[in-house]
C-alpha cells in the first residue's frame, strides 16, 4: 500500500540549529573565492554590454532595433515579458507555497525572491527604454507636469506601470522581512567593527524576541496574503497589453490564466537552473535536496502541461469563432514564416516537460538542468510568437512584412543576462542564500513538544506513518 | 498615567527600563525550545509581566505561553489597503474627469472598470508598506541600542540558543529571588544585565 503519511525529512545530513547557521553565513563570511571573481567578471561584461547597448540607443533612436512597420512590438516587449515571466517563481514560492504551509520551500524562497528581484530590474529596463524619447518617460507617472496632462489611465500600458512597480515594491518589501532575522545571525557573528556596523543597522536591531516574532509573523503571513493576488494580478496586467487591442491572436480571453501559468513555468525552470549550479558550489545539498528539486520539476510539468493545453485551446477558439483574420493568424503561425518559432515553443514548453513523469528523470539532476534551459527557450520564444506573428501579417496583405532583429537587438538581450547575474552574484556573495531562521524552524528539534516523553521526538509528530506502514 | 501607559508599550515592544544601579534584568539561557516554552509559562504564573523569550526562529504555542494575544498588524494592513483604494479611486477620477478631462475613443471620462487594475494595485501597495512599516513599528525596532547585547552569550540568540529575560522594571523583580528561580526551572548561564547606555566598550 503506498505509503501518504510519511514524509521524507526536509533537511538531509541530520543537520542541527548551528550547522545550518554556518552552513549558510560561512559563504558570506570566508574570503572571496577566485572562482566567484571570475564568473563576476563576465557578469559585469554582459553589464557593460547592455549599458553600451541602451547609450548607443539613446544616441541613435529605436531605428537601430529590428521594428518596422507592421511590427512595432519586437524583441523590447517579449523581453520584457520574458524576465517579468521568471520572476514569477519566486512570489510563487514565498507566497503562495507559504500560505498553502508548504514548508519544503524554506530550503529555495531565499533565493527564488531574490531572482524575483533582479528579474524585475531586468524587465524594467525594456519599457523604460522602449519609448524612444527616454526623457519622457516620467509621463507614464501621475506626476505633476508643465502640460497639465495627467497620465491615462485607460490603457493596459499603463496599468502595467502600476502592476510591475507595485510588484517590485512589495517583493522588494517581503524579501528584506524575511532578511532580517538572518543578517542579525550574521551581526552576531561578525568579525569585524565595519561588518557589525553594516550588519547591525539592516538587521535593525533584532534579537529573536518573541514579542516581536509575534508582530513578524503576522506581517509575514499578511504579505503572503497580498503578495499571492499580486503575482496573479501582474501577468493578468501583462497580458492585458495584448488582450485588450483588436489584434487577432492577441484578443483572447484566455490570455491571463494562460500568462500566468507561462510566468510560473518559466520562472520554475529559471529556479532549477541556478539552484542546480548554486547548491553544489556553495555545498548546501542538505538544505536544497534532491526533493526539492523533484518538487519543482513537477510544477514544471504541471504548468508546463497547462501552457500547452492553452496553445491547442486558443487553436480550437479560434477555428470555432469562425472568424476568418483570427483562423488566418493561428494557420499562420503554425505554418508561417514564423513556424520555426512556433515548434521550437512547442517542442521546449509542451513537450520535453513530459518527460518529468517519470521519477528517475525528474530525479536526475543533469537531465532536469537541460529541461530547464530548454524551457527558458521555449518560453522565450512563446512571447515571441505571440508579439511577433500576430503583427506581421496584419489585416491588409500590402502592409505584411517579416520582421528579423538586429546585432542591437540580441546584444540588449543578452546584456540584461549580465545584468541579471552581477545582481545574483552579488546576493550570494553577501547575503545568506538560504532562509537560515526559517529552515530551522522546520527542523523536529525546533517542536517544542519534540522533548516531550525524554525527547524520544514522538511528541512532536503523531507518526501516523508506523501504524501506515505495517498494513 | 501617561508614564505608566509609555512604559507599557514600551515593555510590549520587549524594551524596559532600567532599575536601580543600573540592572537591565536577568538573562537565562535554556537547552531547547521545550524548556525555554516551560520556563515561560512557569515564569507568567509566578506573576511576571515585563519579560520575554529570544530564539532564533519563532517557536510554536510561545504565544500563549506567555499569554499573548493576536498580534494588531492586521489593522495597520487593513488601513494601509483601504487608504491604496481610497488614493486610486480618487485619484483616476480626479485627474480624468476633473482636473484634465480627455475624451478617449468616446469613452466615459471615468467609470469603474477599466480603473480597477490601478485600485488593486494601489490597494496591494499600501497595504503591504503599512504591514512591514507596521511590523517594525509594533515591535520598536529599529532599535540599534539595547542592553542585551552587552552580554557575550547573547551572540548564540540568533544561531542556536534559548533565552528568557526577566525585566528589572517589571514589579515582581527582585535580583536573587528571580536569579534562583530560573536556576530552579533548569536555565544554565543566567546572567544579570546592566543597561550601561551606549559607553564604548573597548
Amino acid at each position: 500500500m503506498a505509503d501518504f503519511h510519511d514524509e521524507a525529512p526536509l533537511v538531509r545530513g541530520g543537520l542541527k540549529f548551528h550547522d545550518i547557521t554556518e552552513i549558510v553565513s560561512s559563504h558570506t563570511e570566508k574570503k572571496t573565492p577566485l572562482a566567484w571573481y571570475g564568473a563576476f567578471s563576465l557578469a559585469l561584461a554582459g553589464l557593460m554590454l547592455l549599458v553600451s547597448m541602451i547609450a548607443y540607443l539613446f544616441w541613435n533612436g529605436t531605428g537601430v532595433w529590428g521594428l518596422n512597420n507592421p511590427v512595432g512590438w519586437g524583441y523590447a516587449i517579449v523581453n520584457f515579458v520574458f524576465w517579468v515571466g521568471i520572476g514569477h517563481a519566486g512570489t510563487l514560492i514565498s507566497a503562495i507555497l507559504f500560505l498553502f504551509r508548504q514548508q519544503w520551500r524554506t530550503a529555495i524562497n531565499r533565493s527564488a525572491e531574490a531572482m524575483t528581484i533582479f528579474a524585475v530590474i531586468c524587465a524594467l529596463v525594456f519599457p523604460t527604454i522602449h519609448v524612444g524619447r527616454v526623457w519622457a518617460i516620467y509621463w507614464t507617472l501621475p506626476v505633476p507636469n508643465q502640460m497639465g496632462m495627467w497620465p491615462q489611465f485607460k490603457s493596459p500600458l499603463l496599468w502595467d506601470v502600476f502592476a510591475v512597480s507595485t510588484y517590485f515594491t512589495v517583493s522588494l518589501v517581503f524579501w528584506y522581512i524575511g532578511l532580517v532575522p538572518d543578517i542579525a545571525t550574521l551581526r552576531d557573528r561578525a568579525k569585524t567593527k565595519l561588518r557589525r556596523m553594516v550588519l547591525g543597522v539592516l538587521s535593525m536591531g533584532w534579537t529573536g524576541a518573541n514579542r516581536h516574532w509575534r508582530n513578524y509573523e503576522k506581517a509575514y503571513l499578511l504579505l503572503a496574503a497580498l503578495a499571492t493576488p499580486l503575482v496573479l494580478s501582474v501577468h493578468s496586467v501583462v497580458s492585458f497589453d495584448f488582450a485588450v487591442s483588436i489584434v487577432p491572436g492577441w484578443h483572447t480571453t484566455i490570455f491571463p490564466p494562460y500568462f500566468v501559468a507561462g510566468a510560473i513555468f518559466s520562472g520554475f525552470a529559471m529556479v532549477v537552473t541556478l539552484l542546480v549550479i548554486a547548491r553544489k558550489i556553495y555545498g548546501v545539498e542538505n538544505i536544497i535536496t534532491t526533493d526539492h528539486l523533484e518538487k519543482m520539476n513537477i510544477i514544471i510539468l504541471l504548468t508546463g502541461t497547462m501552457v500547452g493545453f492553452a496553445y491547442i485551446t486558443e487553436f480550437f477558439v479560434a477555428w470555432y469563432s469562425g472568424v476568418q483574420y483570427e483562423q488566418y493568424a493561428f494557420v499562420n503561425r503554425m505554418f508561417g514564416p514564423y513556424a520555426w518559432a512556433y515548434w521550437t515553443m512547442m517542442t521546449c514548453n509542451l513537450f520535453f516537460p513530459q518527460f518529468f513523469w517519470f521519477k528517475k528523470l525528474r530525479r536526475n539532476i543533469t537531465f532536469m538542468f537541460i529541461i530547464s534551459i530548454f524551457v527558458n527557450i521555449g518560453m522565450w520564444f512563446e512571447r515571441f510568437v505571440i508579439t511577433v506573428t500576430s503583427l506581421h501579417r496584419d489585416y491588409l496583405p500590402s502592409s505584411w512584412d517579416y520582421y528579423t532583429p538586429t546585432i542591437v537587438d540580441v546584444l540588449t538581450f543578452v546584456g540584461t543576462f549580465g545584468l541579471f547575474f552581477t545582481l545574483f552574484l552579488l546576493f550570494l556573495r553577501w547575503l545568506p542564500m538560504v532562509a537560515v531562521a526559517e529552515v530551522k524552524g522546520i527542523l523536529p528539534e525546533a517542536d517544542p513538544h519534540f522533548y516531550d516523553h525524554e525527547g524520544d521526538g514522538h511528541g512532536a509528530h503523531h507518526d501516523v506513518s508506523v501504524s501506515a506502514a505495517k498494513h | 498615567m501617561l508614564n505608566q501607559l509609555a512604559r507599557d508599550v514600551k515593555a510590549s515592544m520587549s524594551i524596559y527600563e532600567a532599575g536601580e544601579d543600573q540592572v537591565y534584568g536577568v538573562l537565562a539561557e535554556f537547552a531547547h525550545p521545550g524548556e525555554l516554552l516551560h520556563a515561560a509559562e512557569a515564569v507568567r504564573k509566578a506573576g511576571y509581566r515585563h519579560y520575554d523569550t529570544h530564539s532564533p526562529f519563532p517557536i510554536h504555542g510561545m504565544d500563549k505561553a506567555m499569554g499573548l494575544g493576536n498580534s494588531i498588524v492586521g489593522w495597520i494592513t487593513l488601513g494601509g489597503g483601504i487608504t491604496g483604494l481610497a488614493l486610486a479611486t480618487l485619484m483616476q477620477w480626479w485627474m480624468s474627469a476633473v482636473d484634465y478631462p480627455i475624451n478617449i475613443s468616446g469613452k466615459p471620462f471615468f467609470a469603474v472598470e477599466p480603473s480597477i487594475p490601478i485600485m488593486f494595485e494601489l490597494t496591494v501597495l499600501l497595504a503591504s508598506l503599512a504591514t512591514a512599516a507596521g511590523m517594525f513599528a509594533l515591535n520598536g525596532l529599529p532599535r540599534p541600542y539595547n542592553p542585551l547585547f552587552y552580554s557575550k552569550n547573547f551572540l548564540r540568540v540568533t544561531d542556536d540558543a534559548f533565552f528568557l529575560h526577566i525585566a528589572a522594571s517589571d514589579g515582581r523583580f527582585s535580583q536573587e529571588a528571580t536569579t534562583q528561580m530560573l536556576r530552579d526551572l533548569g536555565a544554565s548561564n543566567v546572567e544579570t544585565i546592566h543597561d550601561r547606555g551606549t559607553e564604548d566598550e573597548d
